[in-house]
């Protein structure tokens, strides 16, 4: 079991920024995230766009702000689970938290800090009607062990690296790849395409586009998918896998059925006071959570984090009175044993 | 100020004449929102980099719009509900040329 004060879900710019508060006053923080590496969308989606409103970054890339705010949080040395998503939580007796991962790791935490902006990350499913019936059957979004398709039939649909990407990988390790796009033109790289189309003249890969697959044959088991192809009437491919890959899409998840209170698919907190959410204990910062006048802007996630951390030392150490330095007055003892403290004058009586 | 009139189709198949300001920098997404007209969440979820398709919508009347960037094309291609004359509606800049344009949401997905 992990043990922390604040379980912060969500590794993007607030939840990284909410260590460095909660470092301040002397908190432990660690982090969970559905993406393999910290730094939510803005390292997922858009590191290479720059953002203009990060104060007193007149330009700074979204990649580069992530590499900044790890840079800053490392003093406090924050735990990390990676690649798992949030699924359960527990409230105990004495009003601590249990979060549970899809993967059964278990988090106990005094506080619990919800920054998952916009949800976590989850595959896009296409819109096949018996597809879910299929999940696991022989329908798989993410293709996590290659050798699971040694020797079989595989069709894959999609027209990004990632389609074309893994068509090529595993057309040397199962017996038949299909690719299916629904255009004639693939956005991949041009490395991914000329390679995809060498392996196509040699018969290693079938492409067929513009197509689409419209249904999923089997009982117990994929056993063929239903193409239509433009032009033509629809036909059935045997294949043993379907693996649809059409990116990543946003969704709030299993968070939504924490007994939050939710408006507009974002969890209700109270601005006026701290972004607690309607569960004491629970916060909600950052894009995730809505109220009167919510913005969704890094910086406003910023000032979330800060005031909600005051709130959850209250909440730890309710006996304690705290008074709120400047970084400038009081430095920043980091947990490495790291101090930093701006150098002191010597001021000496003038004869 | 110049003001122009859209005809906005939403997902529950009611139209909606709107009024949208070419002085703002808006885009198409940004009016659907600010007129409330797909549920809060559903829409602009990148927050109009042309990441998602949650603002697809199809073009309706006979305007010629800009073409389509490299992002834009690829974002499509990755979509699903994509037809012929679909766009993303972050990628359409409220201008005085787009005056009387039509346009369908597409299904969220």
């Amino acid at each position: 079991m992990i043990t922390t004060d604040i379980l912060i879900i969500g590794a993007g710019p607030t939840g990284l920024f909410t260590v460095f508060e909660a470092g301040l006053l002397k908190l432990k923080c660690h982090l969970i995230d559905a993406l393999p590496q910290p730094g939510g969308q803005c390292s997922e989606i858009y590191p290479k766009k720059p953002i203009y409103d990060i104060p007193a970054y007149p330009e700074i890339l979204a990649g580069d702000l992530t590499h900044k705010l790890i840079e800053q949080s490392k003093q406090f040395e924050p735990g990390f689970t990676l690649g798992e998503r949030a699924q359960t939580i527990d409230k105990q007796d004495d009003g601590t938290f249990i979060v549970t991962t899809n993967k059964g790791t278990k988090h106990h935490a005094k506080i619990v800090a919800i920054a998952g902006g916009l949800g976590s990350f989850e595959p896009r499913k296409p819109l096949i009607p018996n597809i879910a019936d299929f999940e696991d059957k022989g329908v798989e979004y993410i293709i996590k062990e290659p050798e699971f398709y040694r020797d079989k039939k595989v069709v894959i649909s999609g027209g990004g690296d990632s389609a074309l990407d893994w068509a090529i990988f595993l057309s040397n390790i199962a017996s038949e790849v299909t690719l299916i796009h629904r255009r004639n033109e693939f956005r991949g790289a041009l490395d991914s395409v000329e390679k995809a189309q060498e392996l196509k003249n040699l018969g290693k890969i079938n492409i067929i586009t513009p197509a689409e697959v419209k249904g999923i044959l089997g009982t117990d088991k994929v056993t063929g998918v239903a193409v239509e192809k433009k032009g033509e009437d629809a036909f059935i491919i045997d294949t043993d896998h379907f693996i649809p890959l059409f990116g990543l899409s946003p969704k709030l998840g299993p968070i939504g059925d924490w007994g939050l209170e939710i408006e507009k698919n974002a969890i209700k907190v109270n601005n006026a006071l701290d972004y607690q959410t309607n569960i004491p204990g629970i916060y909600a910062i950052g894009d995730v959570n809505t109220y009167p006048g919510k913005l969704k802007l890094i910086l406003c996630g910023f000032h979330e984090a800060t005031l909600m951390c005051q709130s959850a030392y209250k909440r730890i150490f309710p006996d304690k009175k705290y008074v709120m330095k400047y970084t400038t007055v009081g430095g920043v003892d980091g947990f490495d044993g790291t101090r930093k403290e701006a150098p002191k004058a010597v001021v000496k009586a003038i004869q | 100020m110049q003001d122009v009139n859209l005809k906005i189709t939403d997902r529950n198949g009611v139209t909606h004449d709107v009024i949208a300001p070419t002085d703002m920098a808006m885009n198409l997404m940004e009016v659907v929102r600010s007129y409330e007209l797909a549920e809060e969440g559903t829409i602009g979820i990148c927050g109009g980099m042309a990441m998602c398709a949650s603002c697809q919508c199809y073009v309706k009347s006979d305007h010629e719009l800009p073409e389509m960037s490299d992002d834009e094309d690829a974002m499509l291609a990755e979509a699903f509900n994509v037809e012929d004359n679909s766009r993303l509606g972050c990628q359409i800049q409220i201008t005085p040329e787009i005056n009387g344009l039509e346009v369908e949401l597409a299904p969220e997905s």
